[in-house]
């Protein structure tokens, strides 16, 4: 393997076994990705291609039905490896414990001593912006500034590979583009690689160095597209024209895939003819 | 105290003096219902006097095993079946109808099998209990979110450690529930076991003073277990407003 390549998906299909009248769903793949150690990619595509089942597949939360992943070089299958932090949709925070003891639960569990332990766990609630909120409970933050706690919670077990899946799913548009902000300084100041799972093309196109577009379901990548932007790089960039390009080429991409999603798939079929026609247009002369 | 404690409060004074009333002028027969101040008085002399003090203990201490053995036995039973998704379909449809059944009509055949002891009192108690702890288990564990348990395999906590630090909190309230039915059911079951056939203990000390028309011990009695009763389920409620307080983080 390429020492550059942190984690690395070959071959990985996805199939949940049918049940009774339900039949098997061919959720993903087969998909072969290589994740470069420290860069920020990002994957978009239409609802139910499989991008959460492609998260949870290299976390370790399920097993592919084929193919096989490695992070670091190792197989990962079924268990989740040490080094792989993961921050859910769902508010994950847990209500009957403090914002410092949410942040510190991992680590209270690894056996790190107790000085160590407060030191990690102030630095992580300190970097997310929540130090004035150490002792309160998570009901008394917003949905934002929860989501922040569990991210602090990942944050301070060090992982080396942080996977996001749709972690601002649920906030507004400006809390979104603020929250990316802090992402993209987590991602400048651990080094560790991160892959975001998001449906939102202007957040994909923001955050990552690379974005992958994913077919509708079984989702497979139809592009890789690379951003370009410098690592130091924060929300002011959707104001260029670099970003509007990337989003535009993205939809382009994923207009199709997103109106065979919703069923409409002679409706994706023109808009497929719409794209090339230019393209052929523009061969002929 | 808040401006709903007191107007609660004021409203027991207020129907307690009602009652003092009516008793006093007449307006209710004192064969009926003696006087509040009277109970009380007749309560303290029993209490005073020590005579009721081996009852007080075995109904309370069969009102505790009760409530013991109902909570524990009810998780733990809860637990299983909720591991086992076809047995909780098999026993569903039992558990929404259990207590329309009158759980009582056995008691008779508990003290036919185990005689007149504590046991058919304890055997009833738990039958009566129990089933509000399963059901308040099952429902607990199903609401805990699954993102948790993502949670739990990300940090690679085992299934007991998953159970004790993530699941058993996050169901707490829905198992602070069941504690409480578990506590209600379990008093009124053993209390209502002694009134109708025990050779001992405060409910058959009740049934014993209405059948001698002895008024005073009666309402004395009676008065004790409202106390108790209420002391108890006041100490629980305390507790569930401090937990869902910490949940809510002090918002109403």
């Amino acid at each position: 393997m390429h020492r550059d390549i942190h984690a690395q998906l070959n071959g990985v299909t996805r199939v949940y076994p049918g049940a009774g009248e339900h039949p098997a769903v061919h959720a993903l793949g087969p998909i072969d990705l290589d994740l470069r150690k420290g860069e920020f990619f990002a994957v978009v595509g239409p609802s139910g291609c499989g991008k959460s089942t492609l998260l949870e597949v290299l976390a370790g939360l399920q097993r592919p039905t084929a193919g096989t992943v490695t992070f670091e070089g190792k197989a990962v299958s079924g268990a989740v490896a040490e080094g792989i932090g993961v921050v859910f949709q769902e508010d994950a925070s847990f209500p009957w414990l403090t914002v410092w003891d949410n942040a510190a639960f991992g680590l209270r569990r690894s056996g790190v001593a107790e000085a160590e332990l407060r030191r990690r766990v102030d630095d992580a609630i300190a970097f997310m912006g929540l130090k004035d909120f150490a002792r309160a409970y998570p009901s008394q933050l917003s949905g934002g500034m929860r989501q922040r706690v569990c991210i602090a919670r990942t944050l301070v077990l060090q992982p080396r590979l942080i996977l996001l899946d749709e972690p601002f799913g649920a906030l507004d548009a400006q809390t979104r583009l603020l929250m990316g902000d802090e992402v993209l300084r987590l991602w400048r100041q651990t080094g560790a690689t991160v892959l975001l799972i998001t449906h939102a093309l202007d957040e994909a196109a923001m955050l990552a160095d690379r974005i992958g577009a994913m077919s509708a379901r079984p989702g497979r990548f139809i592009e890789i597209i690379e951003t370009g932007w410098p690592r130091e790089r924060d929300s002011t960039i959707v104001a260029g024209p670099a970003f509007g390009e990337i989003t535009g080429r993205l939809w382009e991409r994923l207009r199709g895939e997103s109106l065979k999603a919703l069923g409409h798939a002679d409706m994706a079929q023109s808009a497929q003819s719409a794209q090339t026609a230019p393209r052929a247009a523009l061969a002929a002369e | 105290m808040t401006r709903v404690g007191l107007i609660r409060l004021a409203v027991i004074v207020a129907l307690i003096g009602a009652l003092e009333l009516a008793c006093r002028t007449g307006l209710i027969d004192h064969r009926v219902v003696i006087p509040p101040s009277e109970m009380a008085s007749a309560l303290a002399t029993l209490l005073a006097s020590g005579s009721i003090n081996a009852d007080i203990e075995r109904t309370l201490g069969v009102i505790t095993l009760v409530i013991a053995l109902s909570i524990v036995l009810g998780f733990a039973a809860g637990v299983l079946i909720h591991a086992l998704p076809r047995v909780r379909e098999a026993l569903d449809p039992f558990f929404a109808t259990y207590y329309a059944v009158p759980i009582f009509i056995f008691y008779p055949v508990l003290i036919a099998i185990f005689g007149l002891s504590p046991m058919p009192i304890v055997l009833i108690g738990v039958a009566t209990a129990i089933v509000a702890m399963i059901i308040a288990t099952l429902n607990g564990l199903d609401r805990v979110p699954r993102v948790l348990i993502k949670v739990a395999r990300v940090h690679r906590l085992g299934r007991l450690a998953t159970a004790l630090t993530l699941q058993l909190p996050a169901a707490a309230p829905y198992l602070f529930t069941g504690i409480k039915l578990s506590v209600s059911y379990g008093f009124i079951a053993v209390i209502a076991a002694e009134f109708i056939l025990s050779p001992a203990g405060l409910g058959r000390d009740i049934s014993d003073a209405y059948a001698d028309f002895d008024n005073r011990r009666m309402y004395a009695l009676i008065l004790f277990l409202l106390i108790i009763a209420t002391i108890v389920n006041a100490g629980l409620h305390a507790l569930d407003l401090r937990f869902a307080e910490r949940r809510s983080g002090g918002r109403p």
